[in-house]
């Protein structure tokens, strides 16, 4: 039981420390504005996170979301700035696709993994056509809303913990929730308990697609404009953002609030790296570094847990 | 014939090899019988590190459900910096030269296993942490030079043979050896074993352990002689050649009909698979399609020949 508690809490210590690390090596963070900058790419990243965690719920696994993000702020960059109906259109229509593939998955019993490499190249393909090189301008609404000063507590955590403690509670409390991630652990015994695969798979693709939206306009938000490659390395974030939070491939096991954490944490430790001034050969190499590490520990908590 | 046809429905490489040839009867039908051979020629020198990388991750698939090596390309990158900082454009250590590379290479497969065991980690997120690992070390020993590679690993990698490119008969006797293991030897009898149910392989008697390490050293192994051979012929190694591989390795083994879910390998689709992606973007490029619908086509040809091939019976 105490190990338990532990396994749950450790996402949120990883986070602890990164964050008491880089104050430590650069004080002058600690403040508003510090906090502000470090964190403001987090909540794309967290976005897209969540995304991911739908599609794991549910045992599959989104190669696509990267590209799709980008893909989405190239829209919002060109359509939803020039003709904001049309965009709104096209947007709702990518959720709607995400939906069929989670469809087109299940019916036929496809690999996701497959599946979503091949969309992956749709994506970017889609997202060439739209913007051939980066350019576009973010709508003005977009641009503030992702500029917001709130007083005392810097926007970026206040949006991080919205969008973890909502999904938190759609997805671990409600009882279509508890539907979503049996999915996941057993699909056999929720079919004979009359409920639809299909429409729990639909329903977290398109879940998936709708903060793919959301991740892919909170980026076009900071950056102001569109590029498709923007978010190529968002898939491994997304992936790597679940697993430390807590999160399992297999089985419906997985965590929100962790997930955001997890997000959190890979946006910090970029800083992080940074402010260590260590040489830029081995920027990606310490990142790398972190993810084993934290992973490590997690291992060591949980030794005694399982036995396979 | 529906004898015939109920025959093939049961072997999934058919497919792969028969979109590879309808996207080539398309292309020289397009082209009105022009650089058909030409075309033939280039699919087999470029598909060759596709099927080199292809055949390792095709193992490592086959061991289970969510096995799968994120760390090719940077162990593509790592093993072709090694070889021509070694070789140090001398063919007189052409030998030390691949040594070295292979040594580095199955030093990375060493690793990746050391992760997935010691610290269970997920192999996705082990393989995708080692790679960074990997490619920061690739950067810091190369430091960015494109070097050139010795005449003779040049020649070698540039060779035809009665229009055939040397290299595809290497390959082609890789792909024989790897067939053979997986069909004829223990190991490879256990990889298919552990990928059908690595509980029952375990309770069988079987050493899980040491085919899941055995796997993961050979799938770094294939991508260090990618690496060699790609640096060979591409004249130099760049820090970013491994890059276009991590899709296409994952893409050419499901293509090819072996199976996501383990315990099922497809050696001669590995083939079809690599040969059908390089003809695609072959006839679309002769289409003189631009970038965008290009990226689109293929996209959704990987998709629809999936949807074709059809998933998993549920189990």
């Amino acid at each position: 039981m105490n190990r338990r508690l532990l396994r749950q809490a450790l996402p949120f210590l990883s986070l602890a420390v990164v964050l008491a690390a880089t104050f430590y090596v650069q004080p002058r963070t600690m403040s508003y504005f510090g906090l502000n900058l470090m964190l403001q790419y987090a909540v794309p990243i967290a976005l897209a996170t969540i995304a991911q965690m739908f599609i794991i719920t549910v045992n599959d696994l989104d190669l696509s979301i990267g590209p799709f993000v980008g893909l989405v702020s190239c829209v919002g960059a060109t359509l939803l700035f020039e003709t904001p109906a049309v965009g709104l259109i096209v947007l709702l229509f990518l959720i709607a696709a995400y939906g069929a593939i989670g469809a087109l998955v299940h019916v036929r019993n496809l690999p996701s993994i497959v599946v979503t490499l091949g969309l992956s190249f749709v994506w970017l393909g889609l997202a060439v056509l739209i913007l051939p090189s980066p350019g576009g301008k973010a709508p003005v609404w977009l641009k503030g809303l992702m500029s917001v000063q709130v007083p005392a507590v810097p926007f970026p955590i206040i949006a991080a913990v919205v969008i973890g403690l909502l999904v938190h509670v759609a997805l671990m409390t409600s009882s279509y929730g508890v539907i979503a991630r049996g999915a996941g652990g057993n699909p056999k015994a929720l079919r004979r308990a009359g409920w639809s695969m299909l429409r729990t798979k639909i329903m977290m693709y398109m879940l998936a697609g709708a903060f793919g939206v959301l991740s892919g306009l909170s980026l076009l938000g900071l950056t102001t404009s569109g590029d498709a490659h923007v978010a190529d390395r968002y898939t491994l974030y997304s992936i790597a953002g679940v697993i430390l939070g807590g999160g399992e491939f297999i089985g419906g096991r997985v965590s929100p609030l962790g997930a955001v954490v997890g997000a959190l944490t890979l946006a910090l430790a970029g800083s992080f790296l940074i402010f260590l001034r260590i040489s830029p050969d081995w920027q990606i190499g310490a990142q790398g570094a972190i993810l084993i590490i934290v992973l490590a520990l997690r291992a060591l908590v949980t030794y005694g847990e399982q036995k396979r | 014939m529906t004898a015939l046809i109920e025959r093939l429905r049961h072997k999934p490489w058919v497919f792969s090899f028969a979109a590879a040839l309808a996207v080539w009867l398309i292309t020289i039908a397009y082209t009105q019988g022009q650089g058909a051979g030409a075309i033939l020629t280039a699919a087999f020198s470029f598909a060759t590190f596709t099927i080199i990388v292809g055949l390792g991750q095709m193992m490592v698939i086959t061991t289970g459900p969510g096995n799968v090596d994120l760390s090719i390309p940077a162990t593509i990158t790592l093993s072709g910096v090694v070889a021509m900082k070694v070789m140090d454009e001398d063919s007189s250590r052409l030998l030390i030269g691949v040594l070295a590379a292979m040594g580095a290479a199955t030093l990375v497969g060493v690793f990746n296993y050391g992760l997935i065991r010691l610290l269970r980690i997920p192999p996705i997120i082990a393989t995708l942490s080692s790679s960074f690992l990997i490619l920061s070390t690739a950067i810091s020993y190369g430091r960015g030079i494109r070097i050139k590679p010795p005449e003779s690993l040049a020649e070698f990698a540039t060779m035809r043979l009665i229009g055939i490119p040397v290299m595809a008969f290497f390959v082609l006797g890789v792909s024989v050896v790897i067939a053979v293991i997986l069909t004829r030897t223990v190991y490879g009898r256990s990889v298919l074993a552990v990928g059908q149910n690595m509980r029952a392989a375990w309770l069988a008697g079987m050493n899980v352990d040491l085919t899941r390490f055995a796997t993961y050293v050979l799938s770094a192994f294939l991508a260090g002689i990618c690496g060699i051979l790609l640096s060979g012929f591409s004249r130099g190694a760049a820090l970013n050649m491994g890059e276009e591989f991590l899709l296409a390795s994952i893409a050419t083994v499901v293509i090819g009909g072996t199976s996501v879910a383990g315990g099922r390998a497809n050696v001669p689709g590995i083939w079809g698979a690599a040969l059908f992606m390089y003809l695609l973007v072959t006839m679309l490029n002769t289409f003189g399609a631009s970038a965008g619908i290009r990226l689109i086509l293929t996209g959704l040809m990987i998709i629809a020949v999936i949807v074709a091939a059809g998933g998993e019976e549920p189990r």
